[in-house]
């Protein structure tokens, strides 16, 4: 949030405003309380951020409607981990790579000890108080089966390969309460071919309100123009995940062409609908059909991908509500769509200090908290904003907690 | 390329991202003029979740100084040669020890010992030789990128770029160099190192206005020439032993280790330039004086040699890069 413009914000994007948001995308799966002191906290976040070394910059060239709401690391996410490594190892701290946390000893609400696997030899560790920000279980393709089913084979994970939920299924079912669905995730249609894991940002599309998505069976399921796709990318890897084996397709034709950011993969192209559903696939007639009945529908207008446009079908189920114009212009082009699972919402209920919940010194931050905030649905940006947060707040809290 | 251009996170280090987001297609000459623009801060390879160990292994600085490389040898004219720079201070020695003959002088009688003219003659025609080959270079740079002949601004907007080491500065934090923490060190030295040379080229310059003028050298230890030249040789001592220095602890990783001996003669040749300069100033008036004097400018008639076909083209063709940049960015590409 920001009352004024700053150096890498335009305008201003209110406490309210922010807090709308955030109602409307989770349909009110947050805790209001916990989602107000993020959002105001936000602003301070990125003081403390600066002062410790982390650089921004401007929204990115290519992304649309995010130089507003959303300020970007300067070299991204990893360039934050490794300014914060070495603010730690500056003022002394030990830092313990390859290290797997595999048991926690919890008594009376107490953490006591715990155990570790440190490059691969078990160890002991004690502590006057804990913090755990060790993420969500996107990883452990197991429990993700047993929360969707075999869906959930079809998952691409868009970060890395370790971040399993150990810690997160170690507090759970020693009594921490459980806040989220295990279904719910932060989960973004990327490009198909994708590696199954660590594909990271390369691998978005953003080309989906540019044109029409289909199924496997070459039907639309989804209003693909339905709100700026900044508010809507992260409910379309749910949507793909609930389609014939978790695949689907944007279609787009030349018109378009370089008004998103290009993937890192090649789009499939074709001279006509026609070869185009045999490169992707597709049974042909439907696609053919698919295709002319919402050409047909579509009402004429001022096209502008920048703006709520108001280019919009008519008659049309489901409908598109903005940027619909005829895919009418050769060469055509097809990207294969898979669910990507970026992180996911299940965590342990905490309170205003990032206490969890029962237990007197264990405090949480990031992805296994961030269900307390958003139990469904996503902003840009928001997982980021909780995690500076609240890891600001765990860290504080827990040195208070310490030195009683 | 195309990881870096649908990832962009990097676009704010430097001039090579947004010049990179300009293009969807990247030609031969492309390649080129983005390796060349690069100046090996390696930031990107810290930043890059696509560095090794993922499988997509992004090392963007490594493959650039590649292909910086193999861009020197495509332009240089005439043909690259590989000039060892030991070879290059014997062919001075050689053509010195000729010039010199067996003659003495003492009192700082620079000229009694190889006359003037043909000091004169020697260095001019190495001089216009090396620069006739350095503009060569820059023109067929310039040609392949296709672009016109740039305008004042451009040329001072890419001058303040060049002569601050804008892209070395990451916005005041300094560049990963050695390692990956940030640090000024690497943009200080070379500073020194450009900005000595740029002293001795004046010290020089002056020097031989002064002759034309009629005051013949020796000049005393506080005229304009030993002044300028004095302060340039502790710049020419100061930055190339740092360069190497730094050099000595960087990370393996972010450089083509090939180039490794290119980049040491330069340094070497820079740093043994201004040594035995200065050592003949110090020790002018003594009987060493000639043999000083011999050493010294078999020395540099080897740094001059070794100047097309060594790590100074590196200046030439980055500077030429920054301009197009600038050109570039004036046009609204990005």
């Amino acid at each position: 949030m920001h009352d004024a413009p700053t150096d890498v914000l335009t305008e201003a994007y209110p406490e309210d405003e922010y807090f709308a948001d955030l109602l409307r995308v989770t349909g009110g799966e947050t805790t209001e309380a916990l989602a107000r002191l993020v959002i105001r906290e936000s602003t301070r976040a990125n003081a403390w951020m600066r002062s410790y070394g982390v650089r921004f910059q401007p929204s990115l060239g290519g992304t649309l409607h995010l130089g507003r709401t959303n300020a970007f690391f300067l070299g991204g996410g990893k360039a934050l981990m490794n300014t914060y490594y070495a603010a730690a190892e500056a003022r002394g701290i030990r830092v313990l790579y390859n290290a797997e946390v595999t048991q926690l000893q919890l008594c009376n609400g107490k953490f006591e000890s715990g155990q570790i696997l440190l490059h691969g030899q078990p160890a002991e560790f004690r502590a006057k108080v804990l913090v755990v920000a060790s993420g969500g279980f996107e990883s452990n393709l197991e429990w993700l089966e047993e929360a969707w089913g075999p869906a959930a084979r079809n998952f691409l994970i868009r970060g890395t390969p370790y971040n399993r939920g150990r810690v997160l299924k170690l507090l759970l079912s020693q009594g921490a309460e459980q806040v989220g669905d295990p279904t719910q995730c932060h989960a973004v249609a990327i490009d198909g071919r994708a590696p199954k894991f660590d594909g990271g940002i390369v691998t978005r599309l953003d080309c989906v309100p540019l044109g029409i998505v289909v199924n496997a069976h070459a039907q639309r399921f989804y209003d693909e123009g339905e709100d700026l796709w900044p508010k809507r990318y992260a409910i379309w890897g749910r949507l793909v995940a609930q389609q014939p084996d978790q695949i689907a397709y944007s279609i787009i034709d030349s018109k378009v062409l370089g008004r998103f950011m290009p993937s890192v993969f090649p789009a499939i192209s074709a001279a006509s609908i026609g070869e185009l559903s045999a490169s992707l696939g597709l049974p042909a007639e439907k696609f053919e059909a698919t295709v002319r009945e919402f050409n047909q529908a579509v009402r004429p207008g001022r096209f502008d991908h920048q703006i709520l446009d108001g280019c919009r079908t008519d008659g049309l189920t489901p409908p598109k509500s903005h940027w619909a114009q005829p895919i009418d212009t050769p060469p055509f082009y097809g990207y294969p769509l898979r669910p990507g699972i970026t992180f996911t919402y299940l965590g342990v209920r905490v309170n205003e200090r990032a206490e969890v919940a029962g237990f007197s010194n264990i405090f949480a931050a990031g992805e296994i908290m961030a269900g307390n905030v958003v139990g469904k649905g996503y902003l840009a940006g928001l997982g980021m904003t909780i995690g500076s947060v609240f890891g600001r707040i765990a860290g504080r809290e827990a040195a208070l907690a310490a030195a009683r | 390329m195309t990881i870096c251009n649908a990832c962009r996170y990097c676009e704010g280090f430097c001039d090579v991202f947004p010049a990179m987001e300009r293009r969807l297609e990247f030609s031969a000459a492309d390649i080129n003029y983005l390796a060349n623009l690069c100046h090996n801060c390696a930031e990107c390879y810290y930043a890059c979740q696509y560095a090794p160990p993922h499988e997509f292994a992004v090392n963007v600085p490594q493959v650039f100084a590649e292909i910086r490389a193999q861009s020197y040898q495509k332009y240089a004219w005439p043909k690259y040669v590989r000039v060892n720079a030991w070879m290059a201070v014997a062919v001075g020695l050689i053509v010195v020890a000729g010039l010199a003959g067996a003659r003495t002088a003492a009192n700082a009688n620079f000229y009694g010992v190889i006359p003037h003219d043909v000091m004169i003659a020697t260095f001019g025609l190495a001089a216009v030789l090396i620069i006739s080959v350095h503009i060569m270079g820059l023109l067929r740079f310039w040609r392949e990128s296709g672009e016109k002949r740039p305008a004042l601004p451009v040329l001072l907007r890419a001058a303040r770029d060049v002569l601050s080491l804008k892209n070395l500065d990451s916005h005041g934090a300094g560049c990963t160099y050695p390692d990956e923490r940030h640090s000024q060190a690497r943009r200080r030295f070379h500073h020194f190192t450009f900005y000595g040379f740029l002293l001795c080229f004046a010290s020089t310059t002056v020097a031989a206005i002064y002759h034309f003028t009629g005051r013949i050298a020796p000049y005393p230890y506080l005229s304009l020439p030993v002044a300028l030249g004095t302060l340039g040789g502790i710049g020419l001592l100061i930055g190339p032993a740092g360069l190497y220095g730094l050099k000595r602890r960087r990370d393996i990783n972010i450089v083509d280790t090939q180039q490794d001996g290119m980049d040491l003669s330069f340094l070497v040749l820079l740093f043994l330039t201004s040594l035995t300069g200065l050592l003949l100033l110090v020790l002018r008036q003594s009987a060493a004086m000639g043999m000083l004097l011999r050493i010294h400018l078999a020395i540099v008639l080897g740094l001059f040699l070794t100047l097309p076909y060594g790590k100074f083209v590196h200046g030439i063709y980055r500077s030429a890069a920054l301009v197009r940049s600038v050109l570039e960015t004036a046009r609204g590409e990005h």
